[in-house]
């Protein structure tokens, strides 16, 4: 049974401008959803560059991508915006009074007035590899993480890449598979060393295989591979296989926004400089995301862009109510909304 | 200086360089099909080139990190090199280099 939720405002994507979004949202009494694909906020900072400096944000000389996403939650704490990791939304339909219902992945549904979309470059998915025709047997034989052990269970399994999740999955998938070939490019790992430890103990015991190379080809029929075919320093390999699993990453797509009927620039969404607007009233789009003349894709430019979406959103959620621009260094009224007076 | 670009549908662009500049800003400030996705960061190596053979020597091994990088893209080749990480300069004037597929906006 799918789980339903309403709120004044669903913000989509929980990078930097869509938190920063709920700080502007919470100074004028709106409650926030958060939906993100990833399993953590801070968007292309948390997952991109968590430990890279980032130097243009004002007021921060210097400031890290996960010390800047941990800022910006320490400061929409007081709203308590909730979050939904792990999901993407499907669907966005407009309802006949005005507001929207929007369908997750994960089976739950957001009926709500306003909708913010904040997702930056798009949504994070995995990286296909460069070979032909992959699209046929993904999610039947080719898989880009894990969900069910079990599917790999007595399977002649290749795993490709030279990470974490590459390595992890290797050490948990050995013991129930039938094969295991481990396949990458070069001898050097940028996984735990522990975990490249032990993968080498069960390459020297016979336990799995290593295969410098990269994946050039597959065969196979009815989205079920039967063979990988490698591109090696010593001429083309061919490895019987019936599991295939990728491990290169994730990349940005634009995804299901792309079938919401908003009017689009390339991969961005159009909106107007006044609000933040899309070509759909109710849906506003901040951040990387959108275009207008001029854009520049600056995490202060989102910030700005959240500032004023959100006296539209205002408009919307409580039509006919007179809101009063208030500043947080005077105003008790929001001080008291801040936890601070 | 000018950078040669072969993109990924074998078109040839000469593009002017500012020195100084990361040879991924000169291409995507042209238009031409690469996604450059962390915006030099060297935390996606969405913005793969081959270098021409003649200026591998000029341009440059890869760093350890560029190396991790170039392991999320799955068509390496020993001339691979992540365009953010190559700064133009006069030495490098005439520099010829190829889009990799996996470059690309729609990779």
């Amino acid at each position: 049974m799918s789980t339903e939720i309403t709120t004044d405002v669903v913000v989509i994507g929980a990078g930097p401008c869509g938190l920063f979004a709920a700080f502007e949202l919470g100074l004028l009494d709106l409650k926030c959803h958060f939906i993100d694909i990833l399993d953590r906020p801070g968007g292309q900072c948390a997952e991109l560059y968590p430990e890279k400096p980032i130097y243009d944000i004002p007021g921060f000389p210097i400031v890290t991508g996960q010390q800047l996403t941990d800022n910006l939650m320490a400061q929409i704490a007081p709203f308590a915006p909730e979050f939904h990791f792990n999901r993407m939304v499907n669907t966005i339909e407009k309802q006949e009074d005005g507001s929207f219902r929007l369908e997750t992945d994960a089976d739950e549904i957001f009926h709500t007035k306003v909708v913010v979309i904040a997702a930056g470059g798009g949504s994070f998915q995995p990286k296909r590899p460069p070979v032909d025709a992959i699209e046929q047997f993904e999610n039947k034989s080719v898989f880009y993480a894990v969900r069910k052990m079990d599917d790999f269970r007595d399977q002649d399994v290749v795993i490709v890449g030279g990470g974490d999740s590459a390595l992890d999955w290797t050490l948990n998938l050995q013991p129930i598979v039938r094969t295991l070939t481990l396949v990458h490019r070069r001898d050097a790992f940028k996984a735990a060393p522990a975990s490249v430890n032990k993968m080498k103990e069960l390459v020297g015991d016979g336990k799995i295989n290593f295969q410098l190379g990269q994946i050039a080809k597959l065969d196979g029929e009815n989205g079920q591979i039967n063979h990988v075919h490698l591109t090696t320093d010593a001429g083309d390999l061919s490895i019987p296989a019936t599991r295939l699993l990728p491990f290169f990453g994730l990349t940005m797509k634009l995804g299901p926004v792309a079938d919401w009927g908003l009017e689009l620039n390339d991969n961005t969404i159009k909106v107007d400089t006044e609000k933040f607007e899309t070509s759909v009233p109710g849906i506003f789009a901040i951040g990387d995301i959108n275009w207008y003349p001029g854009k520049l894709k600056l995490i202060l430019s989102g910030f700005h862009e959240a500032a004023l979406m959100a006296q539209a959103a205002k408009a919307i959620v409580s039509p006919g109510e007179r809101v009063v621009f208030q500043y947080t260094t005077s105003s008790t009224k929001l001080q008291k909304k801040l936890g601070v007076a | 200086m000018m950078i040669h670009v072969t993109d990924q549908t074998g078109q040839e662009h000469a593009l002017e360089g500012l020195e100084g500049w990361r040879v991924m800003e000169v291409i995507r400030d042209w238009g031409l099909d690469i996604k450059a996705e962390c915006g030099g960061a060297m935390s996606c190596a969405t913005c793969h080139v081959y270098v021409d053979p003649a200026w591998t020597d000029a341009v440059g091994a890869p760093s350890d990190e560029e190396e991790d990088m170039l392991d999320s893209v799955g068509d390496v080749k020993s001339n691979s090199r992540l365009s953010c990480q190559i700064l133009c300069s006069d030495a490098l004037d005439g520099l010829k280099l190829t889009l990799a597929a996996s470059a690309s906006k729609d990779a």
